[in-house]
């Protein structure tokens, strides 16, 4: 549907408010999917309006999409149905943090920065430092499942998320899990809301417990010829009893954007004392740039760690010796001051790479750290095959952000990207590992999954020639549909999201 | 009726992998709680297959099935409710892959969780979830309760370090989830299936992370006077946010009863100690151990003793994880409890099950991991004695109740199982109920696995009932 149904609109409106109800076209585009385009867009101003919402839907079989700050809405298959636009920014309290106990519990509409700012009072924080940071909601970064740097230490939400309050699609508000930091009373839920696009439940809330934000932090750039000898020194840091906040290996034309851009988004400190940015509380600004840390055209090593004046003294002395053992051109400390200006860079790379190309296609690919270096090589090589510049990021352990980005999106170029990418899943699947289509051109995603070009049911089945490409893979043989059968458990009617992820 | 079964699981198995004599079956009615449930026939497969064969078989005969490692969990959750076939996964007990340089390990759930740190040792790795009964329990029982442990405060619990899953579905189909690297994407069907309790799938296989051993550790006993001062210690580290590797409380009375037993060096004239680890870079241990110190000494600890070796650092601990044996001594049952509350509610939590001690008539001791809010206040009971054994389910629920008053969950880690499926309704709405339920069927449509456990038999939620089910020990009055 893409006009307006003035029924539908006022059918909504009779149920929270002409005030709260959206339905001019132009307001209406704002929170199109993949060029599809809501028939209303409503903001309820509770869980209960909400659900009352999610309840008219149920009862009329109409789709519907939660919303935050509508910044990774491409992440995912295009909706096959979309209705209603459901905007939960509204909800955007912080209903309670207990400082003493180090848990959270925050209404999904809040912006993550705004939580951190709540948080840093306590000089606390959530790891939770997701691209469009400035601007992502809670709830958001949840439902989209995308991580962030510091995964090396903290792990990804599911290590920290201790609770979660939710619509189901029957329009029923559930909970799972609590606000204690260790709890295996009934199911948890909540972990499978984490990259769920939005497709099992509406969230309403979401418990978290909370760490102690770094006193005293500082940055490592070690530079290299090779990726060879960047992942060298990985592996010399994994197999130490060093644990760094953060650890990518960014390759050199990656390296390049982040010293010639400055991401769009506007900044915003995490820890006290990121002079950068400024304090917090202040007015965002834009990120500085960073310094001239990186030698031209090689592969960068960048780890942030923190501690006390000893340990910091520890990580410097060590990272340094084993930076030179793996043949490091070059190596740089950054302070307290500078450090942030690389990190936001890390943090942002989706948007910067966005904005570098309007035809950016970025992979997801989890792989274990022994496949790093031989599946490097190939995605590189596929690149170099369909002739796309590309970029990529090493985070953590092994999971590599890999973008193609072509300077203009076109039928001849989703042509060249359909190929890469089955090439990408092929190399990626003959590893053992798995690969995730985050950001495409809208042309691109359906092409991939089906055979004819449509938006396949199949995908249902996972019975198509590409049953590794998984935005959807729900984890089970191709015989099996898990994900199928657990969507309808929380979504009877099939009102969330029909087609994104299942 | 189950002749015809055994029979079937005879041909598939052999004859000594099958039990069904009475006397056979009398030790698997039991597990570590204060529940019963007795199976009609126990099977010991050692492959997936077996496993998938024996629900097969099951399914024919409608009778239905439950899954049991090594039989210490703590809350009914091995146990034949309804009776059934159980299977035990003891001897499906080997490990398929030690991958040292990816820190994986792929095993049978039959694997027991300290031999697969030992299996990892000489590689500087090790399993992190370390329950008490690590050196029985298994790894497929961690991963049915989501296990914890004393350094699941620093390191999480169970499901933190499960990558991937095997399991077998009540109809017998096998089941991949997860991905060995970690990050698989779709629904985390693994996080699903971790903590589940055995009521959603049998696992047949996992793959966990190993951990890389600490370059330091330091291990501390905090002597205090009074609970109180060693419960706002506890509080005071939570508050300035330093995160002990383990923060473990035994009070007074449970460390004499210890020390009599074990003699780990506890000070026996004392009214708590804590027993706190720190681990890591030698730097921040060091600046750890003084902070903590000198928190400890702000709530007027009597002595802070370092471990000045490993010899004395073991014995700390074989005190502690030995500590229910210790109380065994004591009297002829003991009914050890397991609720979480938020941490800075520890010292009022402590002198509720204190005064709930004094209103019921028991000695309630405490042992138990301070640093994440998990209590397991232990009830000593005769269970001879009627009267006694009801007072002591009444206290109990009491205590759980309290927990749940003040913000925190009916258990942290030894799982609801049958002990607390009543309880349930303290926490959850008929919404929340409805959806667990659509979950559960989703996979195990006619309840033929682990039937019995997590949901209240009773119908009707919302309100918390009085006395409905006989065969459940803990409910709210």
């Amino acid at each position: 549907m893409s006009t307006s149904s003035p029924n539908l609109a006022s059918a909504v409106e009779a149920l929270i408010g002409a005030s709260r109800v959206l339905s001019d076209r132009a307001q209406r585009a704002i929170y199109a999917v993949d060029d599809m385009v809501p028939s209303v867009v409503a903001k309820p101003s509770s869980a209960e309006e909400a659900a009352e919402i999610v309840r008219f839907a149920a009862r009329e079989k109409l789709a519907l999409i939660p919303y935050g700050a509508r910044t990774k809405l491409r992440v995912g298959m295009p909706p096959s149905r979309y209705d209603i636009a459901l905007d939960m920014t509204a909800l955007n309290q912080i209903p309670h943090y207990d400082p003493g106990d180090l848990t959270l519990s925050v209404d999904a509409g809040t912006s993550v920065a705004k939580v951190n700012a709540h948080l840093l009072e306590h000089n606390q924080f959530l790891p939770l430092l997701v691209p469009w940071y400035s601007l992502s909601t809670v709830g958001g970064a949840i439902a989209s499942g995308i991580d962030s740097p510091l995964r090396q230490s903290y792990g990804t939400a599911r290590d920290f998320l201790i609770g979660a309050e939710f619509i189901d699609g029957t329009g029923k508000l559930c909970k799972s899990g609590g606000r204690v930091v260790k709890n295996v009373t009934g199911y948890d839920l909540h972990k499978l809301l984490i990259g769920s696009l939005g497709t099992l439940a509406v969230i309403t809330r979401l418990n978290f417990r909370t760490f102690p934000a770094p006193v005293s932090s500082r940055g490592f750039v070690a530079s290299f010829a090779s990726a060879e000898n960047a992942l060298a020194l990985r592996r010399s840091i994994v197999e130490s009893p060093l644990n760094p906040l953060t650890l990518d290996i960014l390759s050199p034309s990656l390296a390049q954007i982040f010293a010639e851009k400055t991401p769009a988004t506007p900044e915003v400190a995490v820890f006290r004392g990121e002079n950068g940015a400024g304090p917090p509380d202040s007015n965002p600004s834009a990120l500085p740039p960073i310094g001239d840390w990186f030698r031209a055209h090689e592969w960068q090593l960048c780890a942030a760690f923190a501690g006390a004046p000893e340990v910091l003294e520890r990580y410097a002395r060590d990272l340094t010796r084993f930076a030179r053992e793996s043949h490091a051109t070059s190596t740089a400390i950054l302070d307290d001051s500078t450090r942030p200006s690389l990190w936001g860079r890390l943090r942002e790379t989706f948007p910067m790479l966005l904005e570098a190309s309007s035809a950016a296609t970025i992979f997801k690919i989890g792989v274990l750290p022994s496949q790093l270096a031989s599946l490097l090589a190939s995605v590189q090589k596929i690149a170099g095959q369909v002739e796309l510049p590309h970029m990529l990021v090493v985070r953590a352990v092994g999971t590599i952000y890999f973008a193609l980005l072509p300077a203009s999106a076109n039928d001849e170029t989703t042509a060249r990207l359909a190929q890469a990418a089955s090439q990408i899943i092929q190399s990626t699947s003959a590893v053992g590992g798995d690969t995730t289509l985050l950001f495409a051109p809208p042309a691109l995603k359906p092409s991939l999954c089906a055979p004819d070009g449509s938006v396949s049911p199949r995908l249902n089945t996972l019975d198509t020639g590409s049953s590794d490409l998984l935005l959807m893979r729900a984890a089970c043989a191709p015989d099996v549909s898990a994900g199928p059968r657990l969507k309808s458990a929380f979504d009877p009617h099939n009102i969330f999201v029909p087609g994104r992820l299942i | 009726m189950y002749s015809g079964l055994i029979r079937e699981f005879e041909d598939l198995l052999g004859p000594s992998s099958v039990l069904y004599r009475p006397e056979d079956l009398l030790l698997y009615e039991y597990d570590g709680s204060i529940e019963k449930g007795r199976p009609n026939v126990v099977v010991f497969p050692t492959t997936t297959e077996h496993v998938s064969r024996i629900v097969k078989l099951s399914a024919e005969h409608h009778f239905p099935i439950v899954g049991r490692g090594a039989g210490t969990g703590l809350s009914g959750g091995a146990l034949a409710r309804t009776g059934g076939v159980m299977l035990v996964f003891a001897r499906m007990n080997r490990i398929f892959e030690l991958d040292v340089e990816n820190q994986r390990a792929t095993v049978q759930p039959g694997v027991v969780n300290y031999e697969l740190t030992r299996a990892a040792e000489a590689h500087g790795l090790y399993f992190a979830p370390d329950p008490s009964s690590w050196k029985s329990c298994t790894i497929g029982g961690n991963v049915a309760e989501n296990a914890g442990g004393p350094h699941t405060l620093a390191y999480g619990v169970t499901t933190n370090h499960v990558t991937a899953l095997e399991v077998v579905l009540p109809d017998g189909e096998v089941l991949r989830v997860g991905s060995t690297h970690g990050d698989a994407p779709g629904y985390d069907l693994t996080g699903l299936f971790v903590g589940s309790e055995g009521t959603l799938a049998l696992v047949t296989e996992i793959t966990v992370k190993l951990s890389r051993k600490p370059e330091a550790v330091k291990t501390l006993l905090a002597i205090f006077e009074s609970v109180d001062d060693a419960a706002d210690t506890v509080v005071d580290i939570t508050a300035r946010a330093i995160t002990p590797a383990a923060c473990e409380m035994l009070d007074g009375w449970t460390l004499r009863a210890v020390e009599d037993y074990i003699h780990a060096g506890f000070p026996t004239d004392s009214a708590a100690v804590l027993l706190i680890e720190v681990e890591g870079l030698a730097e921040t241990v060091a600046a750890q151990a003084a902070a903590i110190t000198e928190v400890c000494h702000a709530h007027r600890a009597r002595e802070v003793r370092l471990a000045r070796d490993n010899a004395e650092r073991n014995l700390l601990w074989k005190g502690r994880k030995n500590a229910f044996g210790a109380l065994g001594r004591l009297a002829p049952s003991n009914y050890v409890l397991d609720g979480v509350i938020p941490r800075s509610k520890l010292p009022q939590a402590l002198r509720r099950i204190r005064q709930i001690g004094d209103q019921y008539g028991f000695q309630i001791g405490n042992i138990f991991h301070a640093g994440d809010g998990n209590l397991h206040p232990i009830v000593l009971f005769d269970p001879r004695d009627k009267k006694q054994f009801e007072r002591a389910l009444q206290a109990a629920a009491e205590i759980i109740r309290h927990c749940v008053e003040i913000g925190g969950a009916l258990t942290g880690e030894h799982g609801v199982g049958m002990e607390k499926s009543e309880l349930m309704p303290l926490l959850f709405s008929d919404a929340d109920f409805a959806l667990m339920r659509r979950v559960h069927d989703a996979f195990n449509p006619d309840s033929s696995l682990n039937p019995g456990k997590i949901f209240p038999l009773s119908k009707g939620c919302g309100e918390i009932r009085v006395r409905h089910s006989s065969s459940s020990r803990l409910r709210v009055d």
